[in-house]
């Protein structure tokens, strides 16, 4: 009651003319903050690759195309090669992103399309964007001290050396921490497929399933694609949880059970201890490749959009 | 009416728009450097580098700035990361666990001052199951590492563990994956004690690894030995005594089979030392003196005007070396850290006093 008084004592009409002057005069400074800010993104970006290839030019004049193909990274001996790098971060991110749809395109279907609304929904949606918000060392601790004795009695079922640490626990462990990424995006895309274009296969005599595999799923691949690949994106990249369970070897892995290491677990670890300015420089040409690698993968995804976009 | 006058309020904020908001954030900008002035007076030192004495340090210069009003900002971000800031100098004082090699002091520029400030010790884990208190000979803790050893009931392993009853188990072998000072401690002492080990791998923070799995830091080689039913790793002293891990005892250089602890990393000092204390300790002389031990050191230019550094900073940072080698030493032994021996404090001394401002000595 009190509210609606003290809005009676208030002039409505200056109220409103100052509401509108003051959007005449913001019109064209909004607008450049706008350019300003999407500008200072882009050079940004610029800045960031440009001085990767700065700082690395000592190695990359050093190794040349070698470098990607070396197998040995030997600090002592000022030797440096990061296949075994490239290989581990590869293997363990896209056999994380396979594990990882094995549930995030369910959860997209279910969440989208079978049960949009209603309380189960609602806790599920924020427990999947949860699991976003833990911090990854913790999945790290959490990968070392559960997973990895699971993964141990796995491994001596299967006959392969008993680690528990290696590849294929660190993609475990990534494959949960990108379900959310891939689920959140593919829940609202499904969710997004118009209503009259399932009506009308339902008409035509389609069971739900039919439904959901000849008219949701195209209708929607291009954005679930979307959704898989930013959840690869920070696959790639992601540092500390892997560290923890990858087994640090520097070698080329033999197989997803072996121990590895990837390239942004590298730097972490050995960023901080480096002297000597070759090797510096090939850590830092070691995160100009992870950069090219994630902007690579990120093209041909695109790419690959636009192919299902022009074919739907 | 109050609603009326926060309305005109506001109305009064727009009326001056965004030039009044400036002229204030301008206002309040240059008050704040006023008084960043004002505070600057205060002695401020900046150091940067070696983690493992961290705990210690923060110790040493909490009560420093007490006693003395001297404030000290130490960034723990590793020994390579304080050479390297030493070097661009944007620090009065470096911390690292290794000795600066030739390449670091070229680039250096002049010379840069070891002094040493306290002793840290690496120690061998393991997990077994009985947690049996095994012997080490240097050979064999270089041929595990090697990958040469491979069963915990090798002979050579055994000929030394007699009534210990070793499993036919595979050795998984454990090492830090992070660049650190443990790993340098470590492998410098490998290569003296193995050619074999100084040839294919070498000494440094990080290595080229020819067997086993890594882990990152202290935590991370716990972790994974802990996990691992057969496993043998590193770790600091320290961490091992806080986490009531097993160790193992090492013979050392004059035969005596040492268990770690912070009297016999002390004791490792024991031992004619350098006038500049570049001294390696790992497989010492010492004959009480645990084997893989070493020297934590702070980095100082020998002389100190160098980027516009007032002397009266200069002598601020002399003060602290002298404080941290004498009175600070009583801290140590509570953190488990080993202190300095005699022998040590006294060539700490004489390199402190040899630190110059134009060439004339700070410290008579």
């Amino acid at each position: 009651m009190n509210h609606t008084m003290a809005d009676a004592v208030v002039p409505k009409i200056p109220s409103k003319v100052a509401q509108r002057y003051k959007w005449e005069v913001s019109e064209a400074s909004f607008r450049r903050i706008l350019y300003i800010c999407g500008l200072s993104l882009l050079v940004l970006l610029l800045a960031i690759f440009l001085s990767l290839v700065i700082a690395s030019l000592p190695a990359l004049t050093h190794f040349g195309f070698g470098f990607l193909i070396g197998k040995t990274w030997d600090p002592i001996r000022n030797e440096f090669g990061a296949l075994p790098f490239l290989v581990g971060t590869l293997m363990s991110s896209f056999l994380a992103l396979g594990i990882s749809m094995l549930f995030s395109l369910p959860v997209s279907i279910f969440l989208g399309e079978y049960f949009r609304h209603g309380g189960a929904s609602t806790l599920m949606k924020s427990v999947i964007e949860l699991l976003a918000g833990i911090p990854s060392v913790i999945y790290g601790f959490w990968g070392l001290f559960l997973l990895v004795p699971l993964v141990r009695t796995l491994e001596s079922h299967l006959g392969v050396a008993p680690q528990g640490v290696g590849i294929f626990t660190a993609s475990l462990v990534l494959a949960v921490m990108i379900i959310p990424y891939a689920a959140s995006i593919g829940t609202e895309v499904i969710s997004l497929v118009p209503a009259d274009l399932k009506e009308a296969a339902f008409s035509l005599g389609a069971t739900r399933f039919e439904v959901i595999r000849k008219v949701v799923l195209p209708y929607s691949y291009s954005g679930i694609f979307a959704g898989i690949l930013l959840a690869l994106g920070r696959a790639l990249g992601e540092t500390m949880a892997v560290t923890m369970v990858i087994g640090n070897s520097n070698f080329l892995p033999k197989s997803i059970f072996s121990p590895g290491n990837t390239m942004a677990s590298v730097i972490a670890n050995e960023f901080t201890e480096a002297t000597g300015s070759l090797y510096l420089a090939s850590l830092i040409e070691l995160a100009l490749v992870l950069f090219m690698v994630t902007m690579v993968i990120n093209i041909l995804g695109k790419l690959i959009i636009h192919k299902m976009s022009v074919r739907k | 009416m109050k609603e009326n006058s926060k309305y005109y309020a506001k109305y009064f904020l727009k009326g001056c728009g965004m030039n009044m908001g400036l002229r204030i954030l301008v206002l309040l900008s240059v008050l704040f450097v006023f008084v960043s002035v004002g505070f600057a007076k205060d002695m401020e030192l900046i150091g940067a580098g070696a983690t493992f004495p961290y705990p210690l340090y923060s110790k040493m210069f909490d009560v420093y700035n007490k006693e003395y009003g001297a404030k000290i900002n130490y960034q723990a971000i590793g020994s390579g990361g304080g050479i390297r800031q030493l070097t661009n100098k944007t620090v009065d004082f470096g911390g690292s666990d290794a000795i600066m090699g030739d390449k670091d002091l070229k680039e250096a520029g002049a010379p840069v001052l070891h002094i040493p400030t306290c002793a840290g010790a690496v120690v061998v884990t393991y997990n077994l199951s009985g947690d049996p208190q095994l012997k080490f000979t240097p050979d064999v803790i270089a041929d595990i590492f090697l990958g040469k050893i491979k069963k915990w009931n090798d002979p050579r392993i055994a000929a030394v563990n007699a009534g210990v009853n070793l499993p036919n188990t595979e050795i998984t072998v454990v090492h830090r994956s992070d660049g650190s000072g443990t790993t340098a401690i470590f492998s410098s002492y490998l290569s003296k004690v193995s050619p074999e080990w100084k040839e294919k791998v070498g000494a440094g923070p990080s290595l080229n690894w020819p067997a086993g799995l890594g882990g990152k830091g202290n935590p991370g080689v716990a972790g994974l030995v802990k996990q691992t039913p057969g496993s043998f790793g590193y770790v600091e002293l320290i961490y091992a005594l806080q986490n009531k891990m097993p160790y193992g005892t090492v013979k050392n250089k004059k035969g005596n089979f040492v268990k770690p602890s912070i009297a016999s990393t002390s004791l490792a000092a024991n031992t004619a030392l350098p006038e500049d204390m570049k001294v390696d300790l790992t497989d010492t002389d010492a004959a009480e003196g645990y084997p893989i031990s070493g020297f934590t050191w702070i980095l100082v230019y020998k002389e100190q005007n160098y980027a516009n550094k007032p002397e009266e900073k200069a002598k601020a940072v002399a003060n602290l070396l002298w404080w941290m080698t004498h009175e600070g030493q009583k801290y140590a032994e509570p953190l488990h850290y080993a202190p300095l021996s005699k022998a040590a404090v006294a060539k700490a001394e004489k390199l402190i006093k040899s630190i110059t401002y134009n060439g004339n000595p700070i410290m008579k």
